[in-house]
């Protein structure tokens, strides 16, 4: 448990006054998104920067330094009956909470509980001016100035060096029980979507190998009332196959050495006419393909089930891993990169090439 | 017109319509007169003119005639903002989306709604009730506001521990940029690539872009839902509970605080049946399904028992639970019934500060001379104080107004924040100087200009200068530290 704010400070100022560039590193568990880092860029190392610096479980919210494990932040959680509902997954031991935030990554219960984005309330952060900033607060409803600490989300680490973290807590689940049943791929988007919308305590919904998972989750009575009321087999493995879908360990992400591809769409958006392996998650809104394509082929798919692609992992990565951009949109993000990053010394090309 | 504009008022309105029906283009100071402010009528300006397009494509073209011309941009929903957001610049252009008012289509299996930025917020559950389907944020202005006004403001209500506020209920928005850009923040998936421009528009005020289609997510409506009133004989006994419910598990739908001036006042407008002796009142309303909500309203009657709780009741019915939600829900107009005018503040605190920060409002409340009655959106910590005065009194709207600024500033203080849903607008801007140091409002500028580079989008809101925060650091402030130091020595 240390604040390292300082070093951390010097070291951008440092990288700025030598025009260097600087790959923003915490666990070093999610080097395989994104684009690759720069060879170029030094290093520029969160692990060291750790610790809970506030929690108050009666106010659900906790407060962390960037480069704490996710496991430290679910021990301290534990202790009061208290979890991320969002499931951050962990591709590996040390996965911190700031990489989490960065990458914008929620497990299955995302589609109920929010997700990382959803539940973050404030930020600080050093932008490349070597400025350690604080936005968004403390609180659950706070809408004084931009909302930057939602911006990171996903902006894998190109506009600053998340420092600091806010995070909404929620109590864990009193009960879960997994409904296993056999269904068809194309029945199966309706029937989980149908499912979503019932007045019932879902907190998962996910399909592979033939077989839909449904997991439900809140007071022992109602979701031992749901439970028998819908149909399927009541799974003695539930939690160990959610978290095996949540951490990617499960053998649809273990089995192939394909690229692994990531649709984000309309939960109840048809399949696109793919044939391969899919896992589909989040009701049918995050669906998961291994096979041989690529970027430019994929795109139009995801656009006519209303959402985007990105190649998640393996495959070629030299060239863009994201869904395309609009020209308006490169222009805006180019500028808002800029006003964070003028030198352009974070996690340089990461994201898109262009940025 | 600013100075670099290079147009007039009539030439513009005629400009406008050319392909704007004439009607709508509206530039004589007597029909322009309702457009002067929004639902906080203490800022008023008048436009340069008012401009209500019908299609997007005419949105479009304001846009980029107004950029061609440097003419700033105010864009406006329904008007019921309580920030100043939507009062008018006085050389620039009321664009007003009262006009974009259709509900486009609902996706009852997706659970969406496509929307045009002028549909109402109550309008959209209404309508979706036929699929046993609702829209989630319920502010309180939930008759008139628009959906459009709600992405601007991130609006909340009271049921957002539970169901998040605006940020967290909508999927994408189409939006015209101040370059006259048309493009898509957002998409139907829960998330895109890159940045979360979408979070970015959300709650920035008009600052960013024109938000010209929302599509949201609806909820499937709770089988029951449960209200139990709990009243207290100390403000400090009813904050415990609410910490007491909260570590028991229960998430509430709606959990709401009064003290006894808003109890006594809202009692008396609309019967409610409020324990009227009363320090605080608590309102906990459990929503799931039938067994969930029986098994929490039972616990959390326990809860309130075993923490002091001086009376108890749980709605047995329907129009039960309307009745004790119709008193929290008319606390305004209840208090405008004892008041010529009252000013609503929207600070947000950690809830442990809670005792703290009412018993220092009451010395301020003191000090100025002024009644302050507080409701509370006690399961998400924002406080809606309401100052008390008389306009007609001379002195009393700056007292108000004082005594409003010092509350906000003494939310900062305990690690809360100056607004918690109604926005800066021109109201708090001079907060921001409290809530942010220079370098955090510099980047919001840079921010500002990434999206718009000739600050054209309703300028002089939302974030200050940083001249203007220096001058307010210095004269301000001072005179609050001495006031402090006066009252302790006193």
């Amino acid at each position: 448990m240390a604040d390292q704010i300082q070093q951390l400070q010097e070291q951008v100022l440092q990288a700025r006054s030598n025009g260097q560039a600087l790959n923003i590193v915490g666990g070093g568990t999610k080097s395989f998104m994104g684009r690759p880092a720069s060879p170029d860029a030094g290093t520029l190392s969160l692990t060291g920067h750790t610790g809970i610096v506030e929690y108050h479980p009666v106010e659900l919210v906790l407060t962390v330094r960037a480069g704490t494990p996710l496991k430290d932040i679910e021990t301290a959680l534990a202790e009061h009956g208290q979890c991320l509902h969002f499931e951050p997954p962990r591709f590996g031991d040390g996965s911190t909470i700031g990489g989490i935030l960065a990458c914008n990554l929620s497990g299955p219960a995302r589609p109920w509980s929010g997700s990382v984005r959803d539940q973050v309330l404030g930020v600080r952060l050093l932008n490349g001016k070597g400025e350690h900033l604080r936005f968004g607060g403390q609180v659950l409803k706070n809408v004084a100035g931009y909302d930057v600490s939602r911006l990171q989300a996903g902006a894998m680490g190109t506009l600053g060096v998340i420092t600091e973290i806010s995070l909404k807590v929620m109590p864990k689940p009193a009960t879960t029980v997994t409904l296993m049943q056999d269904m068809a791929l194309d029945e199966v988007i309706h029937y989980m979507n149908q499912r979503a919308g019932e007045p019932k305590p879902i907190t998962g919904a996910c399909w592979v190998d033939g077989k839909v998972y449904l997991r439900l989750a809140g007071a022992h009575s109602a979701v031992e009332a749901t439970a028998e009321k819908w149909s399927g087999e009541v799974m003695a493995q539930g939690d160990q196959f959610w978290q095996q879908v949540r951490d990617q360990q499960h053998d649809f992400f273990k089995d192939s050495a394909a690229p692994l591809w990531r649709f984000s769409v309309g939960s109840a958006a048809a399949m696109p006419a793919l044939e391969g392996p899919w896992l589909l998650d989040w009701a049918g809104a995050q669906r998961w393909y291994r096979g041989e394509a690529t970027l430019s082929d994929l795109e139009p798919l995801a656009r006519a089930a209303g959402g985007q692609v990105s190649l998640f992992r393996g495959g070629d990565r030299t060239g863009e891993v994201m869904h395309a951009q609009p020209e308006p949109l490169k222009t805006i993000q180019r500028r808002v990169k800029n006003s964070f990053d003028p030198d352009g010394l974070f996690n340089p090309g990461r994201l898109y090439s262009w940025l | 017109m600013t100075d670099k504009s290079t147009i007039s008022r009539e030439q513009l309105a005629d400009t406008f319509r050319q392909f704007i029906d004439p009607a709508f283009v509206i530039s004589d100071d007597e029909t322009m007169r309702p457009y002067e402010c929004d639902g906080l009528a203490m800022y008023r300006e008048q436009p340069m003119l008012v401009v209500l397009p019908e299609t997007v494509a005419h949105v479009q073209r304001v846009m980029c005639i107004c950029h061609e011309h440097n003419i700033p941009v105010v864009a406006r929903g329904a008007g019921t903002g309580l920030c100043a957001g939507a009062m008018p610049h006085k050389d620039g252009v009321v664009l007003s989306l009262a006009r974009f008012d259709r509900i486009l289509e609902i996706d009852p299996l997706a659970r969406t709604a496509r929307l045009q930025p002028g549909v109402r917020n109550l309008a959209i559950s209404e309508e979706a009730a036929q699929y046993g389907l609702y829209y989630g944020p319920d502010p309180s202005s939930q008759i008139a506001c628009s959906i459009g006004g709600n992405v601007a403001e991130n609006a909340g209500g009271v049921h957002c521990l539970k169901y998040g506020l605006t940020v967290h209920n909508i999927l994408s928005v189409e939006m015209i940029t101040a370059e006259g850009d048309r493009v898509t923040l957002g998409s139907d998936g829960l998330d895109s690539g890159g940045m979360d421009l979408l979070a970015l528009i959300t709650g920035s005020e008009g600052l960013l872009g024109v938000v010209t289609e929302v599509k949201v997510k609806l909820l499937p409506k709770p089988e029951v839902a449960q209200v139990i009133i709990a009243g207290f004989d100390s403000i400090e006994k009813a904050g415990d509970a609410v910490g007491g419910i909260i570590s028991h598990g229960i998430i509430p739908g709606g959990l709401e605080m009064m003290d006894s001036h808003a109890i006594i006042a809202t009692d008396d407008f609309c019967h409610a049946g409020y324990p009227r002796e009363a320090k605080a009142l608590l309102l906990c309303e459990v929503d799931g399904t039938e067994e969930e909500v029986q098994q929490h309203i039972s616990e959390a009657e326990a809860v309130f028992r075993k923490l002091g709780a001086t009376s108890i009741r749980t709605s047995q019915s329907e129009e039960e639970r309307a009745l004790l939600w119709k008193g929290r829900k008319s606390a305004f107009p209840a208090v405008g019934r004892i008041s010529p005018d009252y000013y609503c503040m929207d600070g947000t605190i950690p809830r442990r500060h809670l005792a703290r920060v009412l018993l220092e409002m009451e010395k301020m409340s003191e000090e100025s001379g002024l009644r302050v009655a507080n409701v509370f959106h006690a399961g998400d910590g924002n406080l809606h104080p309401l100052i008390l005065f008389d306009a007609n009194v001379p002195g009393e709207l700056e007292s108000a107004e004082a005594f409003g600024s010092r509350i906000l500033e003494l939310c900062v203080e305990v690690g809360g924040c100056i607004t918690g849903e109604h926005g800066v607008g021109v109201e708090k801007i001079r907060q921001m100087a409290v809530q942010f140091n220079d370098n955090e409002l510099q980047q919001f500028h840079d921010i500002k200009a990434a999206f718009d580079p000739t600050g054209m989008l309703n300028p002089g809101k939302g974030v200050p200068t940083l001249r203007f925060c220096q001058e307010y650091r210095s004269i301000e402030h001072k005179q609050h530290k001495h006031e402090q130091v006066d009252a302790s020595h006193g």
